[in-house]
């Protein structure tokens, strides 16, 4: 079984990613559950997407300790959700920062070093990514998820390789959108 | 058959459209509304008949002369839209149906998107109706379809009741290739049984008594109500808990011996399976979500049959009374009960995490609206009464413009009650205009009737915004595709006898703030429909910046608006240009005039 947790703030464009996850797992014949935040939250909150593959899945939420990779789109939201990850797992994090609303008003520092910090001293098997770069490189702040699967692809542990990824892009994305993206896996 | 993955919401459509369904009527409201746009986008050639309906009580009532006209039914809210259309459901529980009728009412555990934690199944027992609960999308797509067979086999409407985790989870699912839509037979006049009556209400109450102990035997050998295992210890669960019992056991090691019984039919209940389940039982705890239904149930047949068995769950504290379960509260509750250890890595403490509450967007036009009542008000004794909506997010700082919120329509006559303990005080009424449409009016037309003095404020942002931008009255398109003409919120005002109506921009803060002094100024029931579009149904305009030669860094716009695109950036305001949807509201609230538009 392949358990994998994405996690962001609402917009950033976690459900595609893992809708993209979830189809390839079924192009290989595996049987899919994911589980998405749907509803408040998405209005600037943490979102969370579960996506399990294999056989004989029962919740659609993974329990702790049992991701074998956190794809975070930013770097609080990976330590926040860091108790799924299983012992050895991978954590793939975007290191931009997204300050809440109320950062500004309170005045709060928060500007993710503390979290990637901590990643750092306690995650063996961290990636970091740069994807504002990959997105200017790209001309679209909207490949940030792309990006980032790419990333987790190359390592391996995301149980979906870099061609699988491209066939999801060519079948699940529409076409106007689709030389983009794949141009976001080449950067990557 | 193909696979699919599908999300449990549009399994239930699927399901329903492969029962043939033949009128699907809602009110959106999360976890349920991907259910009746499922059934919408999977209606190219138009033989399903599909509305948003006003309210929810509009669209079970569609729903019920649908389904007495021979037609399947289908209709869809989440758990408080029920309570909006409990009048005719209670009703229509003795009256019955003549084609297969399902109400989905879906739960939310958490709650995470809802205003209570009620139950669904208490719904079915009140209303004497069978309930089905699903513990995946599979089971759904198939279950809904049993649904309308035994709705039509009983003539008698069907509660279905999913919860949020399996409304919005995703698995692969079987469907079926092709359907049949089912044929209706037409409307029958037949008075005695289509017109309700005192006399009529107790014969069927009598049928109904007499009917539910025989369905509930018949529902003890339903293919989704499950016994597994053996032994002298018990846990009964049903929906997603089935499915985080499931997964906590497959990693338990030692866990001895266990029956599992998995409830999908809790009304009525299946006491011949529950009977059997509790034989030669010792101790039996009970994983469930929101009330006690099957503890409670599990209780009665124990002290009925004189059974020895411990029975634990909610009511003793051995499962949490309120929130959702999780695979790991499942596993807490569990490693008591069957004595086993469940492996768990442990993380060293973490460091303090920025808290995202959920915010209006940047651009939204209701911050406009609240802020541009709040500087109308300055120093003025008002209260602001909200709604629900997108919009009962202004009760956040700094806008702060939130005081009451209760349920759909509240808001109008909330300020009334207020008015008439306090008339001295400025009662504001803030409403959607889908909410308007949904459970205003009749608020309104009470003020006007009992001559109160209110200011309503209609945040018309011409959308259903916080469930996903469902079509209403008043945007002049329905779910069948067509355009229609819409339904004038300024005129229905004007109609019931509003003394004063005017539409304003709120994004001209000052236009928008004068409206409200002029509506101050008078007496009775006036009205300001604040009209300018939801910014995910429309293209950013231009956006701003701050001008950092200009800026004195006073942070106004940061203090008093706290809109998501404007942030500090080494202490001092600054536009994220990838948020920024140019309302232009920071420009007009900036004393310097540092914020511009950019060319």
């Amino acid at each position: 079984m392949n358990n994998i947790l994405l996690c962001g703030v609402g917009g950033q464009g976690t459900v595609l990613a893992s809708k993209l996850i979830a189809f390839a797992a079924m192009e290989r014949g595996d049987s899919v559950r994911t589980s998405e935040t749907i509803g408040m939250s998405q209005r600037g909150g943490c979102v969370v997407s579960h996506v399990r593959a294999g056989k004989d899945i029962n919740s659609p939420m993974l329990p702790k300790g049992s991701a074998d990779m956190i794809i975070a789109f930013e770097p609080a939201e990976a330590v926040r959700n860091i108790s799924y990850l299983k012992r050895g797992g991978t954590v793939i994090v975007n290191k931009k920062a997204v300050k809440p609303v109320t950062a500004s008003l309170t005045g709060s520092s928060y500007d993710g070093s503390e979290a990637l910090a901590y990643l750092s001293e306690n995650v063996e098997k961290l990636v970091v990514i740069d994807g504002d770069e990959i997105c200017a490189k790209c001309g679209s702040p909207k490949v940030l998820n792309i990006a980032l699967l790419a990333a987790a692809a190359k390592t391996g542990a995301l149980g979906m390789t870099l061609e699988e990824l491209k066939n999801a892009i060519q079948k699940r994305i529409p076409e106007k959108f689709r030389e983009l993206n794949l141009r976001a896996v080449e950067l990557a | 058959m193909s696979e699919r993955l599908l999300m449990g919401n549009e399994a239930i459509a699927l399901g329903a459209i492969h029962a043939g369904v033949n009128v699907v009527s809602g009110y959106p409201g999360t976890p349920s509304t991907e259910i009746l746009e499922t059934v919408a986008k999977n209606n190219k050639e138009g033989s399903v008949y599909v509305e948003w309906s006003v309210n929810e009580k509009a669209a079970l009532e569609v729903g019920a002369g649908a389904a007495y006209s021979g037609a399947r039914s289908l209709v869809t809210m989440k758990q408080v839209g029920l309570n909006v259309a409990s009048d005719p459901l209670m009703s229509l529980a003795y009256v019955g149906v003549k084609g297969g009728m399902v109400i989905v009412s879906a739960d939310d555990p958490g709650p995470i998107s809802s205003q209570t934690e009620q139950d669904t199944r208490h719904f079915a027992q009140f209303a004497k109706l069978p309930v089905f609960d699903p513990s995946s999308p599979e089971e759904a797509y198939q279950m809904i379809q049993d649904a309308f067979e035994l709705s039509e086999r009983y003539s008698t409407p069907v509660l279905f009741r999913p919860t949020t985790r399996v409304c919005h989870g995703c698995a692969s699912v079987e469907v079926r290739d092709s359907f049949e839509p089912h044929k209706p037979e037409g409307f029958v006049k037949d008075s005695k049984r289509w017109v309700i009556f005192p006399r009529a209400s107790y014969l069927n109450h009598c049928r109904i008594e007499k009917r539910d102990p025989a369905l509930g035997d018949e529902l003890s050998s339903y293919r989704f109500n499950t016994l597994t295992g053996s032994g002298r210890k018990g846990i009964a669960t049903h929906g997603i808990s089935y499915a985080y019992t499931c997964e906590a056991l497959s990693s338990a090691e030692g866990a001895g011996e266990y029956k599992l019984l998995k409830i999908s039919t809790p009304n009525p209940f299946p006491e011949k399976l529950a009977l059997e389940f509790l034989q030669e039982l010792d101790e039996v705890v009970c994983i469930e979500e929101l009330d006690p239904v099957i503890e409670r149930a599990l209780t009665y047949i124990a002290g009925k049959y004189g059974l020895k068995v411990k029975i634990s769950g909610k009511l003793d504290g051995t499962v949490a009374p309120a929130g959702e379960n999780t695979v790991e509260s499942v596993k807490d509750v569990l490693s008591k009960f069957l004595d086993i250890k469940f492996d768990q890595p442990e993380m060293p403490p973490l460091p303090e995490l920025p808290v995202r509450p959920p915010v209006l967007c940047a651009g939204c036009p209701h911050r406009a609206s609240f802020y541009a009542v709040k500087q109308a008000t300055k120093g003025i004794k008002a209260v602001y009464s909200g709604d629900i909506g997108c919009y009962t997010l202004g009760n956040a700082m700094p806008l702060d413009m939130v005081d009451t919120c209760l349920c759909m329509g509240a808001d109008v006559t909330i300020a009334q009650g207020i008015h008439r303990v306090e008339p001295d005080t400025v009662n504001f009424s803030f409403i959607g205009d889908s909410t308007f449409f949904a459970s205003g009016i009749t608020g309104v037309v009470n003020a006007v009737y009992n001559r109160t003095d209110i200011i309503l404020i209609v945040l018309d942002n011409s959308t259903t915004a916080m469930t996903g931008h469902q079509p209403h009255p008043g945007t002049g398109v329905t779910m069948m595709g067509d355009v229609c003409a819409a339904v004038s919120i300024e005129k229905i005002l004007e109609a019931v006898g509003c003394t004063y109506v005017k539409t304003v921009d709120p994004l001209d803060l000052a236009a928008a703030e004068s409206a409200v002094r002029e509506a101050m100024a008078l007496t009775g029931v006036k009205a300001i429909i604040m009209k300018s579009p939801c910014i995910a149904v429309t293209k950013p305009a231009k956006r701003f910046a701050v001008d950092p030669e200009k800026c004195i860094n006073c942070k106004k716009c940061i203090r008093e608006l706290g809109c998501p695109a404007i942030v500090l950036t080494d202490g001092r305001p600054a536009i994220e240009p990838g948020l920024c949807y140019g309302c232009g509201i920071c420009a007009q609230v900036c004393p310097v005039k540092a914020i511009g538009r950019e060319d």
